[in-house]
């Protein structure tokens, strides 16, 4: 069983958990200024690191809360979690 | 306004089981309040649970609670969201409750852990439940959707045999 640190409520059990895949992605500041082919990698594309990554999880069954965290993609370890 | 004669709880035609190490009792009607934003009462530390007068404060997250008083209750507070008819509740009790629990739920809840003025949104059995600790004897409210307590209220009925 994988346990997941909520920033608000502790260690959980993962399946309490969504994933909200990789953190940081802003939102463009002029859409549409943007070709298709900028648009489609804003939308579809994202880095897959081997090792840390910067993420976001909701805690769906609990308290409903997005917060980033690192995982370690090559062990599942949860580095660190941010409200 | 609700017509007294012609509500039902949901577990209104559902037996519950009772034996010497496990309880269980619907506890239907308790009105129930989500409050978001600045309140106007008592709150708690997180996951835990504050009084309010006969009502209790249970934390559901960052600025957001369930004021939770019982069947007739009316108030009306800044932020918030009637929402009574969402859950319905099961209160367990007896020297048996925890093992029982610790069945279909992850939560540590040994007394070092956990204990009376705790709650937790989490699952049992699967299912979506708010879980408060009112009492050490132990006795534990799960508040649950009405749509699922049919469903809960047969998990718990199984899992309690052994220590009826
Ligand atoms: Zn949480």
């Amino acid at each position: 069983m994988l346990l997941i640190r909520c920033p608000w409520c502790g260690e959980r059990e993962e399946t309490e958990f969504h994933y909200g895949g990789q953190a940081h992605v802003a939102y463009p500041p002029d859409p549409e200024a943007m070709t298709d082919a900028e648009w489609a990698e804003y939308l579809f594309f994202r880095d897959n690191p081997k090792g840390v990554f910067a993420e976001r999880w909701v805690h769906s069954a609990g308290c409903r809360r997005w917060f980033n965290t690192l995982r370690d993609t090559v062990t599942s370890e949860f580095v660190e979690e941010a409200r | 306004m609700t017509v007294e004669s012609l509500r039902r709880s949901p577990l209104a035609d559902h037996p519950l089981v009772s034996g010497s190490g496990v309880r269980l009792v619907e506890i239907p009607f308790l009105t129930a309040v989500n409050v978001q934003g600045a309140p106007g009462f008592p709150t708690p530390p997180a996951s835990g649970v504050a009084a309010w007068g006969e009502r209790s404060v249970l934390w559901l997250g960052p600025e957001e609670w369930l004021v939770v008083g019982p069947d007739g209750d009316t108030f009306d507070l800044p932020g918030g969201v009637d929402v009574s008819a969402n859950r319905t509740t099961i209160e367990l009790s007896g020297p048996n409750a925890r093992d029982v629990l610790e069945k279909g739920c992850t939560l540590d809840l040994h007394p070092r852990a956990f204990g009376a003025g705790r709650c937790a949104q989490t699952t049992l059995a699967r299912s979506q439940v708010l879980l408060w600790q009112t009492s050490n004897a132990p006795v534990y409210r799960l508040m649950v959707r009405g749509s699922f307590a049919h469903y809960l209220a047969d998990w718990l009925t199984d899992a309690a045999q052994e220590y009826l």
